[in-house]
């Protein structure tokens, strides 16, 4: 039994009973539907906004980009432009495949002592996979739900949707993205609990969201595929929201809807104070976001003092008789 | 090193199965052979550092300032408003687990504390408690744990359990850096006097006498001058360096180690030769320096204000010696230092030229601001040019590989040029298997100050990695001689070959350069710089 996922386990079970009783049993929809949503959309968006200037606040002092190629030397030698880039423009590639594409992750080796004591690296793709499944299901989903919040639908959103359901299975059609969302978070938990190292590096502050996000993604599914839930009325919480005229839907929506909603209400105030800000802090990685040119253009610390250092003329105050005796020039004889 | 256990043993020690403990429950346990010994009082007082005294690791007590939790607080603070990278790197990891088994300590040990991931945690937990409101109100469910001595003693066993190598950092999908980790951690412990004396007495060395093992100007040019016989005995050619001279055209600067030890002396008459080439052949005139006579930067391995006061030499002594620009030889952290640093630190150098190299007429563009020129770009050019008369097949007793040092991989990126290199002094050369070179490349296990006596089993578990991909390509292709362009590995990794694969040795790039250079008036060679018979040379005596 290990407390860290036992502690978050429970910890999103307590939230789910808390909406499901709160509003089957105790009418708190005002309160679901409503309150928490506005309080959760402040605090996600004031905490970010919060970090990230928090963050900035702080300086660069040095350009300590880490270099993952060939530098720009000689004309002769050809650079890697985006792995070492020398150039914003370069720069701007690197972070684009680095968030776009996880090409960090996607280098990943796993290394293994075999019994003749020879060490051997092999390509380790299924975490760069994994993530990378989770990153864009997980995208692919809030788009999705712009549905909700638009009326007409834009277009793109519509297209999504569809593409999104190509595979024309059941009815409703079964979306992809929902499916691989739930998926992929799975095998993320899976792979904190069955990896040794990983569990042990594991807090509880990895599982909760993992936790969170799975229920959103199940509670997801169950409303569109099982329990069926009114989506007009969702559509016209959903819309007060979003035009600030919110009101809370004749005839109800169901308690596992104010369960989802909850859990995405938790998340987003939950993100700012927690490691899911990788999501703003990426941009700010003074390792990835600059270029390797220090040597060719300066860079400024801004707060750059003098030190104490030891002079010439100290030095030599102190080795001139050995200097003049060794027959090293010396300033003064 | 008696203490030393066997290889095999070593070996079979390793397990990579994390305890069941949590690490956050399992006290730092110091193991001799794995530490460094503690910093001499004299050499922190003679630079100034706070808190010089006594100590010894293996003590309970480590004679703390009474206000020790207070200073380490204050100094946490100060450095996350003063660095925006440590900040970030505060708050972002997701403990992905990537970076774990990219360590090559990690590796060598199976410790989970070596795992970059937790060692950074080292740092994160005190973080949450004492900046964060979710560590301060869930406490350990948030990761958060207060600052206490034990917590401390594990500081600074981990922080110099890390040779800032920047492997991890290659891999991790934020680009958080674990060396940067361990400079901000180190510097915090040095706040408190807690550093090591490998590091201590070299910094006190090269703050007063230039160089970090403490050579004095007069014993500086008797090595060099012992050199120079060396080289007429070998080559038949007296070779003329200059010292401190003013007006040269440039000012050249390497670590002292390639001065004082064996193999690196080789790679120091290296320069002499290919210096005396430059001055005959093309008149270009290069001075060397008592003042600046260090490259290296163990002040880097302190503190960054320590690097920037050790540094300060170097630009300083080119405008006292009024040259154009400055040429650095083959060192690792320095690189690291030169390239990221030193304009930052002690520029703008508006007081020298944009390197241009005049044999050849290339502009160094790359070094236009700093205006120093690593020796590896400035001979692959001349090479290029056609400005070098070389004879290969003079290293053909060589099966040379190349180890890339950490700092010029991840902190600058030089792959090509001293490759161009060994490709053209030598006829065979095989490199080591990707996953172990280059952005890849694997520690020599003591960089970062760590290439003590006292801690042999950390060098040599930290050093398996890049020893098991010198291993291969021995078995393979025969390979015998491991060349690098760091003066750390060249004290490093014989040892370190010694104890993993005996039948390789270590060489400096411009070693093997001087061996292929062939000298304007040179009488018939027939051994190399170390005195060994020449390719076809030794057999002399039994053919007569």
């Amino acid at each position: 039994m290990n407390v860290n996922y036992m502690v978050s386990l429970i910890a999103v079970i307590v939230l789910f009973l808390l909406a499901y009783v709160g509003v089957e049993a105790a009418g708190l929809q005002f309160l679901f539907g409503i309150i928490v949503p506005y309080l959760a959309v402040i605090a996600f968006i004031g905490g970010v906004i919060y970090r990230i200037v928090d963050w900035a606040r702080s300086p660069v002092p040095f350009r300590i980009t880490t270099t993952g190629g060939q530098q720009k030397s000689l004309p002769w030698i050809q650079p890697a432009q985006f792995d070492n880039p020398s150039t914003t423009a370069g720069v701007i590639v690197r972070m684009a495949l680095e968030i776009l594409f996880f090409r960090s992750l996607f280098r990943n080796t796993s290394a293994h002592l075999d019994k003749a004591g020879k060490l051997s690296y092999i390509w380790e793709k299924w975490l760069w996979l994994g993530a990378l499944a989770f990153h864009y299901a997980f995208l692919t989903v809030l788009v999705r739900h712009l549905r909700f919040f638009t009326e007409p639908v834009p277009l793109p959103v519509k297209l999504l949707e569809t593409l999104d359901g190509f595979l024309q299975i059941g009815i409703p059609v079964i979306q992809l993205s929902g499916v691989v969302l739930l998926a992929a978070a799975l095998f993320l938990l899976l792979r904190r609990v069955l990896i040794p190292q990983v569990k042990y590096i594991s807090l509880a502050a990895d599982f909760f969201p993992i936790f969170l996000l799975i229920g959103i993604a199940l509670t997801g599914i169950l409303m569109r595929y099982f329990t069926k839930i009114n989506v007009i009325a969702a559509k016209e919480l959903a819309m007060g929201l979003v035009t600030f005229h919110p009101s809370i839907p004749q005839g109800g929506i169901g308690g596992i809807f104010y369960v989802h909603l909850f859990f995405v209400c938790i998340l987003l105030a939950y993100f700012p104070f927690s490691k899911l800000m990788h999501m703003g802090g990426i941009f700010l990685s003074p390792t990835r976001n600059m270029p390797g040119n220090t040597r060719a253009i300066r860079h400024v610390n801004p707060w750059n003092y003098p030190v104490k250092v030891h002079t010439y003329e100290e030095y030599e105050d102190e080795f001139r008789e050995k200097m003049i005796e060794a027959g090293l020039p010396v300033e003064k004889e | 090193m008696s203490d030393l256990p066997k290889s095999d043993d070593l070996l079979s020690k390793i397990d990579p199965r994390p305890p069941a403990k949590s690490w956050m429950d399992t006290p730092v346990n110091i193991r001799k052979g794995m530490y460094c010994y503690a910093s001499n009082p004299k050499s922190v007082e003679y630079v100034g550092l706070p808190h010089a005294r006594a100590w010894n690791p293996l003590e309970e007590d480590w004679n703390l300032p009474e206000n020790w939790k207070e200073i380490i607080y204050e100094g946490f603070r100060e450095r996350l408003d003063k660095f925006r990278s440590f900040k970030v790197f505060m708050d972002i990891c997701v403990r992905c687990g990537a970076c774990a088994d990219k360590c090559h300590f990690f590796i060598g040990t199976g410790d989970p504390k070596n795992m970059p991931v937790l060692r950074a945690e080292l740092l994160r937990s005190v973080y949450r408690n004492d900046f964060t409101t979710a560590g301060r109100i869930m406490g350990k469910m948030a990761g958060a744990r207060e600052m206490t001595v034990d917590v401390l003693k594990e500081w600074w066993y981990y922080f110099f359990q890390c040779t800032e190598c920047r492997r991890c950092s290659v891999f991790c999908p934020y680009g958080i850096d674990t060396a940067e980790i361990t400079m901000m951690g180190r510097e915090l412990l040095n706040l408190l006097g807690l550093n090591i004396d490998w590091i201590a007495t070299p910094v006190a060395n090269c703050y007063r006498t230039g160089n970090h093992l403490g050579i004095q100007p007069h014993a500086f040019k008797d090595m060099i001058d012992f050199f120079v016989d060396d080289i007429e005995e070998i080559t038949g050619v007296r070779v003329e360096p200059s010292i401190n001279k003013k007006g040269a055209d440039i000012l050249f600067i390497t670590p002292s180690g390639d001065v004082f030890a064996d193999p690196g002396t080789y790679t120091c008459m290296g320069y002499l030769m290919l210096f005396h080439f430059l001055k005959e052949k093309y008149g270009f005139d290069i001075t060397w320096s008592t003042y600046a006579s260090e490259g290296g930067n163990f002040g880097s391995f302190t503190s960054h204000e320590m690097m920037k006061r050790l540094n300060a030499k170097m630009f300083a002594e080119a405008r006292r010696l009024d040259v154009k620009w400055i040429l650095g030889g083959e060192c690792g952290h320095m690189w690291r230092v030169i390239h990221q640093y030193m304009d930052t630190l002690n520029g703008p150098a508006d007081f020298l030229e944009v390197p241009v190299s005049p044999i050849t007429g290339t502009r160094f563009e790359n070094a236009k601001s700093t205006k120093m020129v690593h020796i590896a770009e400035f001979t692959a050019d001349l090479i290029k040019h056609g400005k070098l008369d070389l004879n290969p097949g003079r290293n053909d007793n060589l099966r040379v590989t190349f180890h890339d040092s950490c700092n010029p991989s991840r902190g600058m990126g030089m792959f090509e040029e001293p490759r161009y290199i060994i490709k053209n002094v030598c006829n065979y050369f095989h490199d080591m298997p990707a996953n172990t070179i280059r952005e890849q490349t694997f520690c020599c296990g003591s960089g970062a100050g760590l290439n003590a006596g006292e801690d042999m089993e950390l060098r040599m578990v930290g050093g398996l990695p890049r020893a098991n991909a010198v291993k291969h390509v021995h078995e393979k292709y025969d390979v015998n001689m491991l060349a690098c362009v760091c003066a750390i590995d060249r004290a490093a990794l014989p040892p370190l070959m010694e104890y993993w694969v005996p039948e390789v040795g270590v060489t400096g790039l411009h070693e093997l350069v001087a061996n292929a250079l062939i000298l304007p008036g040179e009488g018939e060679r027939t051994t190399d710089l170390r005195g060994e018979p020449l390719p076809g040379m030794e057999g002399d005596d039994a053919e007569e």
